[in-house]
This record gives structure tokens, sequence and C-alpha cells, in this order.
């Protein structure tokens, strides 16, 4: 009882939905006044950040096509992340994961050439560029259910190591021998992802995106598979007891989470690059992560939450062409998101155990509330 | 190659290894207390970045111009700044603190780039602090040139170990940092400002990642680049573990890794070959990474030293 009255005073709060809104509010206004110091006119600069990331679509649909096509890989990573999440363990590493996954694609491609008609070939690079990251996923996974080693180094370490191992393979054997810089050979044109408005590069990798979400959402919220990866991340020692092979699904969790980071990379690479270039989705990574917490690490929640990055990531490319503000800006405006939304998200679910307290007569620190939806933070080692 | 100019290249070799230990020596050391207090704070790469530029901006004659030691003061500064940041997020708001940390990264990382593009347009010079001969000791062979004929900021990393260790085995407030982190509870029942000593353990820790960031430009490369750090926080971060919260044992790590991150130059002195071919030298830099997880596996049995409460917020009454 005192459950169903604590997740309807949790809802019924405002502030539930109004603290992630504030918390990009307050840290663009952070970032404003940070360039006002620096002399730069803040009003101008969001302008341009806006023209960049949406501007008049009705007119010009580049902008919004930018602000979609970047979204994807987010939205795959971030998805992924969630799914690491609920199941207690952090995954830094998608970045790494994304790498390995689209160097998979590479190699695929290398190897097949063109002998593949699209219909196979598209789907069966999807399924590669997962298994990669997957694989990627997997080491991690494995060393912290059988050694206990800390996961969120081991992901941190693992990102270093597709970094290198990237380079390796662009001056290698992936490299592009008519090339004077270091990048792939064009990847033939049956495993390219359609692009659905030319000339901007938005492509039909976004309803593989899409669908990954919310088969995602389905496989942890309606299958035993998800109820046991969610069970584990909730109380592992719980999960234990009840008969739950916590090490097998802390590896599946952390796989499954490196496997969608590596579709996000086989998306990129089959949907806007097309060929494995060093700096390849720099960033995507760490921007996920900040997708996923502020999408409440719910797989659904990180389709909104992936178009509002992605939004402000390509509108700070504009903003770095006009106004001179270096584009890192933006990671500096998301490590102050990131502060305000796991700080907010703790805060509010005490405002609500007090509230519920006040409503049914008890010491707020009596019923402690239970991870919902709302709580970010995994269980205990 | 001849004996004796061999014995230079790998005196010359270990000298630099001494060197290049020295960031990881101060991050680590300041994460012991944060981490030793029940704090994850995976926020020392963005901190050691922040505090990097800062340092050459100040003492930079390209920017204030304030001389080395005022560099080397912002540092700190700017590290205890950060790490006041993250003190408030992860004790007072009890958020997460291993995303805590990645938010103070991001913010660290973003803000050194901007800061480092619009004030100094890109371009950070300093004119580094000089090796210091300890007379007598240095004049000793071989030794002597490694471990006394050093800059100030290696000196002073290899002093805060013993200065660390009895910190935190002799004095009240290390004690109480241990307490905090092993049981918040029972530490609090003893009078024990659990808030306060966390604070404390955080803030220093952040000093010391922004102190090892000024080493960075002002004692090792005598310059600023964007992201200079490249991931030497966050392994930083996993040599605690491998000392298993140990100053001793942590100065240990960081002549290894600073050793493998200084591989390149080894496998040129010691002319290692691998089936006869020369090292390609992105294998080399992927070492210092597949060795933290090595590491991290073996050193599984440190889990036993692990502060129990880390990562987990205290408050009354749970």
């Amino acid at each position: 009882m005192i459950q169903i009255r604590q997740k309807f005073v949790q809802r019924s709060d405002p502030l539930i939905v109004l603290a992630p809104i504030l918390a990009i509010l307050l840290a663009l206004v952070i970032g404003g006044i940070l360039l006002l110091l620096l002399g730069r006119d803040p009003i101008l600069a969001y302008r341009a950040m806006w023209e960049g990331a949406i501007g008049n679509p009705f007119e010009n649909p580049t902008s919004l096509a930018n602000t979609f096509t970047r979204a994807i890989p987010l939205m795959l990573v971030a998805t992924g992340i969630c799914v690491a999440f609920r199941g207690g363990v952090i995954n830094i590493g998608s970045e790494g994961q994304l790498f390995v996954g689209a160097l998979a694609v590479v190699a695929l491609s290398a190897s097949v050439g063109d002998s593949l008609p699209a219909l196979v070939y598209v789907p069966l690079s999807l399924v590669v560029g997962f298994a990669g990251g997957a694989f990627w996923g997997f080491i991690p996974g494995f060393l912290r259910a059988r050694f206990s080693v800390n996961e969120i180094l081991c992901t941190i370490m693992m990102n270093q190591i597709a970094i290198q191992l990237l380079n390796i393979m662009l001056s290698g054997p992936l490299r592009d021998p008519s090339a004077n810089v270091t990048q792939s050979a064009r990847l033939p044109e049956a495993v390219w992802l359609g692009r659905m408005l030319p000339p901007t590069r938005l492509h039909t990798g976004i309803f593989a995106a899409l669908i990954a979400t919310v088969v995602t959402w389905l496989l942890l919220w309606r299958t035993p598979i998800g109820y046991r990866i969610r069970a584990v991340g909730q109380n592992r020692e719980a999960s234990r007891y009840a008969g739950i092979s916590v090490p097998v699904y802390i590896i599946l969790a952390l796989t499954l989470s490196g496997g969608l980071a590596g579709l996000g990379g086989a998306a990129e690479l089959t949907g806007v690059s097309r060929r494995m270039v060093s700096g390849f989705a720099a960033g995507f990574g760490f921007s996920g992560i900040v997708v996923a917490i502020f999408g409440r690490l719910h797989p659904l929640g990180a389709i909104p939450s992936a178009l509002l990055f992605s939004a402000m990531v390509t509108g700070a490319e504009r903003m770095q062409r006009t106004v001179q503000v270096h584009y890192e800006t933006i990671i500096a405006i998301q490590g102050i998101v990131v502060l305000f939304a796991v700080s907010s998200s703790m805060w509010v679910q005490r405002r609500a155990a007090r509230r519920l307290a006040i409503d049914v007569g008890m010491s707020p620190s009596d019923d402690e509330p239970e991870s919902g939806a709302g709580d970010i933070r995994p269980a205990e080692a | 190659m001849d004996e004796r100019t061999l014995l230079d290249v790998l005196v010359a070799a270990s000298a630099l290894t001494m060197v290049s230990a020295m960031p990881f020596l101060y991050s680590a050391l300041g994460e012991v207390f944060s981490q030793l207090s029940g704090v994850f704070n995976l926020g020392v790469e963005g901190i050691m970045l922040v505090g990097a530029f800062s340092s050459i901006y100040v003492a930079s004659d390209m920017g204030l111009d304030a001389g080395l030691l005022a560099g080397v003061l912002a540092g700190m500064v700017t590290g205890a700044l950060l790490g006041l940041v993250m003190a408030f997020v992860s004790v007072t708001m009890q958020a997460d603190q291993g995303i805590s940390g990645i938010g103070i990264t991001l913010l660290g990382r973003g803000l050194s780039t901007t800061l480092f593009i619009l004030l100094a347009d890109g371009v950070l010079l300093v004119e580094s602090f000089q090796p210091i001969r300890i007379p007598l000791l240095s004049d000793l062979p071989v030794v002597g040139d490694i471990l006394f004929n050093q800059n100030i900021m290696v000196y002073g990393a290899l002093l805060l170990v013993p200065v660390t260790a009895w910190l935190l085995r002799r004095t009240t407030w290390g004690l109480q940092i241990r307490a905090v982190g092993q049981n918040p509870a029972a530490a609090d029942a003893m009078g024990v400002n659990v808030e306060q000593v966390r604070y404390s353990a955080v803030v220093l820790g952040g000093t010391m990642a922004g102190l090892a960031g000024a080493s960075m430009p002002l004692a090792l490369t005598n310059v600023f680049q964007v992201n200079m750090t490249a991931g030497l926080g966050f392994i930083a971060v996993a040599m605690v573990y491998f000392g298993g919260w140990s100053p001793w044992r942590v100065m240990f790590g960081s002549l290894l890794f600073s050793a493998a991150y200084n591989l390149q130059i080894w496998v040129q002195v010691l002319d290692v070959k691998l089936f006869g071919e020369t090292i390609p030298v992105n294998i080399l830099l992927m070492m210092p990474y597949v060795l933290a997880i090595i590491v991290l596996v073996f050193a599984r049995d440190m889990q036993r030293f692990r502060p129990q409460a880390m990562n987990r917020p205290f408050r009354r009454g749970d």
C-alpha cells in the first residue's frame, strides 16, 4: 500500500518532470555567464546554436536533419548504457564499443567486398557491428563477474585500447592504399544505409535506432531475461537467493550494452562517413552517458534525450563558426548538466519520501523510496 | 653500443620515468584520501586538465606571467574548487559518485579547452622548473642522476608518499578519514562529523589532482595541449585500487605505469624486437591500459582493503 502511494506521490510531483529541464536551463545559464565573462555575447552564441540545431525547418531542413542524424548513434549508445545501469553495472566504455563495432563492419566489407546484395549486406553489417561492440562489452563484463574487476575503470581502459586498435588498423591492414591520410577505403555501396533527405545525411539508420530502443524497452520490462537483469541490478543478494545466476546476467547486461553501442557505430559508419577515418565518431560515447542519465535511464527516455543533446552538439558547431567559441564548451555544459541531473534526482526522491512520510505520519528515514524509474543509482558491488 | 653509453642511456631513461611518475603520484595519493573517506572521485582526469591549464596560464609569459610558484598555487586552488564541487555533489547531494566523476571530467575537459582557446589562442609555452642537484647525493653513481638530480616537483611528489602514510596512520584526522570510509555510522556515533571529514578528504584530493595537473606543463612538458592528460587521471584512480589504498604501494604502481607510458623509450633503449620487427608505436601506446586491466585482475586480493563505505553516501538513521 505504502509502495503504491509512494509511486503516486513521486509521479504527482511536478519536480520529477521539471528537474531535468531546470538542469538544462541552469547549465545553459552558467554557460552563458561563462561566455559573458570571456567577452562573448551569449545571446548571439545561443542564437547561433539554435540556428545550427533547428533553424527554420520549413524553409531549410538541413539543421534539423543534422540534429536527427547525430541523434542516431547517441540514441543507441544511451540505450545500451540504460541496459548496463539497469543491470547494476556502469558502462563508461561505449566509445570503445562503438569503435570496435564500426571496425568490425569495415573488416567485414574488406573481406566480403561488394559480392552481396544490399538486402543481405545491410542487415548483416548491422549484426556484425552489434557483435563487435558486444565483444568489447563482454570482456569487462566477464572480468567483473569472474574477477570482480571494477567495471568503470575497466571500460575506461578498454576505450583507450580501442582507440589504439583503431589507429593500428587504419595505419595497417584496413588502410586505403590510395589515400595520403589514414583512413579506410570507401565501403561498397551495397552496405550503405540509404539517405532519406538528400543533400542532408539523414539516413535510414534512424529506424534501426528507434526499433532497437523499443525492443530494448520490451526486453527489459516484458521478458523474463529483462526481469532478471533488472533484479540483479536492484539487489544482487536477493537475486542470488531467488536462483538467478548473478554473474551471467552481469555479463549479459554489459554485452548487450556494448552491442547497442556497436550498432550505433555501424549505423554511423554505413550511414554517414561510409569509411573509417581517424577521429571517427569521437565523443559519442561520453555524450551517450549524458543522454542516458538525462533520459532517466529508460530506453524510451533516451529518444527525446538523444534529440535534445544532439541539438546541443550540432548547434555548438555553428556556434564555433559564428562567435568563435570552441565547440568543447558544450562538453563543459554537458558536464554541468550531469552534475545537476545526478544531484537533483536524489534530492527529488528524498523530497518524495518526505512528502509521503508526512502523508502517512512516519518519520522520513523509516521509509526510503525503492529504486524506481527515477533512481539512477545502481546497486552496490 | 659499448657498456658505458648503454648505462648512461639506461640512467637517462630511468630518470625520465621518475619525472613522468610525478603526475601519477600526486593524483593517486590525493585519490587515496578521497577513496579512504568513502568517496570514489572519478573526476581526477577533469580536475587535472583544469589544474594544468590554470597553472601554465598563470605562470607563462604568454599568460599572466606570475611565475612558476604562482602557477603551482593556481593549479592547487582550481583543483580544490573542483574538489569542493565533487564533495558537494557526492556528500551533500548524495549523488552517484561514478557518474558525478564523469560530470566533473566533462566539465574540466570542456572548461580547460574553452579557456585555452579563448584566453591563450591555443598556444601556451612556459620555461619549466629546472633540475636541482642535491649536493653529495647527486654524485652517487647511477642513483645520483635518477633520484637526486630532479626538479622540485618530483622531490615534492616523492616526499608526499611518507607524508601521506604518516597523515593517514598517525594523525587523528587520518584515522577519522579511514573511520568514515569504513563505517560511517560508527564514526558518527563516536562524535566524528562524517560530512566534514569527507569534505576535507575530497577537497584535499582535488587539490592534489590540481597539483598533478600543474606538474605536467610546469615540470614535464613545458606546454599545454588540449586534453593533454589523455586518460592519465583514470589510470591514477585504477592505481589506487592496485595499490590497495596504501601510499607506498601506490608509489610502486606509479613507477610501474610511468615505465609503461615510456615504453617507447625503453623499447628503443633496450632495442627490443618482436619477431625481428620493430614494434608498432600504437601497440606500445596501448600497453599502459592493457597493463591497467591485467593489474586490476591480479590486484583483486587488494579488495579486502577496500573502504567498506566507498560509494555509499551517509545519512543518519540508515
